[in-house]
């Protein structure tokens, strides 16, 4: 009787097959079959049940799912452009510190050097419409109403995105702060030469120069971003009435709540488009700003 | 019309002063070479021309108008920079017709100010790359290009050739010789490059540790140094500088008892016994038979070669005067032998005499 051998690639092979089929495969196999099946946790015989793509033709339909899905969307906009805006301002303010820069680079690691959850507790009670930091400031200044910062919507999802925003604005700032060390200082004097306003300066030498930094910024933080929930889970848990509902709160809580994790495996699916959008879109960017500069290759 | 004057301009770092009061009057159309070791001050004395550092002191006009706290932009200066400084994100097109569109020039008119520069600098067939894609010497002919576009009053030029290979360089030095005699404009040029220095200038200021030492045309730099740094920096290869002492009958003693008579432009002013150094170049250094024949004063002297460095033309010699290595020259060369003695006259016309304490030339 003559065994046959395994081909010898495929066995030098078979430790990281074996791993990667253990921690991705098996485990993206296994949701993706989950969402064609109505599993509830509660119920595990459930998952033999196929349904087919009944799920997704109800997540298609599902109010709640687009508006948590646009919430998010509109989250992503806001947060990124402001902490672009707010991270390019302090890298460019850093950049002209000549003493002491190196203790301001790490303090304004601060912020990220904490856990998200500890920053939804902190801005939870800055932000508490009765004891909060936020009122009582209002208040001994002369204001007398007590704004309901995490109750009225608009300004529940005002009070998270302030909280993201003051927690990661310093990836961006350190990138480009990055960018600004590694930029050659003479184009910036040949423009001064050329007849460049410090504003034409910074818009046609300095900014296209940054914008790769920008880009690779901005693709770590849209797939940061996209899966927010821990700050929103601590600040409103996605209320009041679902107002603040992300995606990633919305499946948390169809799947483990309502414990239908086959439903929230195919909003997994296809939020994840979101995610991988975003990310084609971002990294297109980037090597089209790469080439712009010269330094594609 | 755009003279350029510097009045007793200072420069200081914190308490480092790097550039000490100096004068320096520009004609029109007059290409200066500011010259000097590094950290002489020549390229912040520039930059402060151009508008890229602050004045410490003193005024500098361009064209009669006090520029001193105007930023570059309103200066009407363009400057050339050792590293190109060109816009790696703009094609060749677009960095040449930057300062026009910045200055909201017409597109035609953009349009033709480019071509015409490329005409000039043979960028044709370039200006559709990016800096990345152009060799050094392309990038070098971009960042003139660059400047002539806007037609400035005055052209700078910061060391723009210290990063090409030799050949290239020559090939450059003339091409921005043509440019000036073409476009005419007033330039001021800063080199460590005593060749560059010698053949594009009309002027030449020599600057040390931020002070001018000397200025002048070349041939006057070259025939009249003021000090023995002027005679070592100035020339290729440097002065020959021999320590001797002043006899009172017109002669100077060389270190080893030799005797030389003091040249016609010193007589009369050494004391006996002071120290000096006794200077000549390699040109006045010649083998018997070997030597551009000339009258007046010779002196001739039996000496041993050490060293030669055959150049074609001509055959640099390296012996020993007194003690001290000299250089001598050899023209139509014939082959010679480290150990070969040969007799050479020393031109005492051509010689040059210097205070040993001072350094400073004694000539009348």
């Amino acid at each position: 009787m003559t065994r046959r051998r395994l081909p010898e690639w495929f066995v030098l092979l078979l430790p990281a097959i074996v791993v990667i089929a253990a921690v991705v495969l098996i485990p993206l196999i296994f949701s993706l079959y989950s969402s064609f099946t109505p599993y509830k946790l509660t119920r595990p015989s459930t998952l033999w049940r196929w349904v087919g793509t009944y799920n997704y033709e109800k997540i298609l339909t599902d109010a709640k799912f687009w508006a948590a899905f646009g919430r998010t969307v509109l989250f992503l906009t806001v947060v990124l452009n402001l902490e672009l805006l707010l991270g390019l301002g302090i890298a460019l303010l850093m950049n002209r510190v000549t003493w002491g820069q190196r203790t301001l680079r790490t303090i304004l690691m601060f912020p990220m050097m904490f856990s998200p959850i500890l920053v939804g507790f902190q801005f939870k009670f800055i932000f508490n419409d009765n004891i909060g930091l936020v009122n009582n400031v209002l208040q001994s200044l002369g204001s007398d109403a007590a704004l309901p910062w995490l109750v009225d919507g608009r300004l529940a999802m005002f009070s998270i995105m302030f909280a993201e925003i003051w927690m990661s604005t310093s990836v961006f700032a350190i990138l480009i702060l990055a960018g600004l060390f590694a930029m050659p200082r003479d184009p910036l004097e040949a423009a001064k030469v050329d007849g460049c306003t410090p504003w034409q300066t910074f818009r046609h030498i300095t900014l296209p120069f940054l914008m790769p930094f920008i880009y690779i910024a901005m693709t770590i933080r849209s797939l940061d971003v996209a899966r927010a929930y821990d700050i929103v889970q601590i600040m409103t848990g996605g209320g009041p009435a679902r107002r603040t509902e992300l995606l990633w709160t919305l499946m948390s809580r169809t799947g483990y709540v309502d414990a239908r994790m086959g439903l929230a495996n195919a909003m997994g699916y296809v939020s994840i488009l979101l995610s991988i959008l975003f990310t084609i879109y971002f990294f297109r960017k980037l090597s089209a700003a790469r080439a712009e500069i010269g330094m594609a290759g | 019309m755009t003279e350029v004057n510097l009045a007793n301009v200072t420069k200081d770092y914190g308490s480092v002063r790097a550039v000490h009061g100096i004068d320096l009057g520009i004609g029109d159309g007059e290409f200066v070479v500011l010259v000097g070791p590094s950290g002489c001050g020549k390229s912040t004395t520039l930059r402060m021309i151009a508008g890229l550092e602050s004045i410490s002191g003193g005024e500098i006009t361009i064209g009669g108008r006090l520029v001193n706290d105007l930023p570059p932009r309103e200066r009407n200066i363009s400057m050339v920079f050792q590293n190109y400084a060109l816009y790696p994100h703009m094609t060749v097109r677009e960095n040449l017709g930057f300062s026009l569109r910045i200055a909201k020039a017409d597109a035609a008119a953009i349009r033709t100010a480019v071509r015409d520069a490329a005409d000039i600098l043979g960028l044709n067939e370039l200006l559709d790359r990016k800096p990345a894609e152009l060799s050094g010497g392309q990038r070098q002919r971009v960042a003139m290009g660059r400047a002539i576009v806007r037609h400035p009053d005055v052209f700078l030029f910061d060391e723009p050739l210290s990063n090409l290979d030799a050949k290239l360089r020559t090939q450059m030095r003339v091409e921005i010789k043509k440019l000036h005699q073409r476009v005419g404009n007033t330039i001021i040029y800063v080199t460590h490059d005593q060749v560059e220095a010698m053949t594009l200038a009309d002027r030449i200021v020599l600057m040390r540790d931020g002070h001018i030492v000397q200025v002048g045309t070349p041939l006057d730099l070259f025939n009249a140094p003021v000090s023995t740094f002027v005679a070592t920096f100035i020339g290729s290869p440097p002065m020959n500088l021999i320590d001797g002492t002043a006899t009172d009958d017109d002669t100077i003693r060389l270190a080893n008892g030799l005797v030389v008579p003091v040249p016609a432009s010193a007589r009369g002013l050494l004391q006996a016994e002071q120290k000096v150094q006794f200077g000549f170049r390699a040109d006045n250094l010649m083998p018997a038979g070997h030597a551009v024949q000339e009258d007046g004063e010779m002196a001739e002297l039996d000496l041993t070669v050490t060293l030669t460095e055959p150049l074609g033309t001509e055959t640099l010699l390296f012996t020993d005067v007194a003690g001290t290595e000299v250089q001598a020259k050899m023209l139509n060369p014939r082959p010679v032998r480290p150990g070969e003695t040969l007799k050479f006259h020393l031109m005492l016309d051509k010689c040059h005499v210097f205070d040993a304490i001072s350094s400073q030339a004694i000539r009348s």
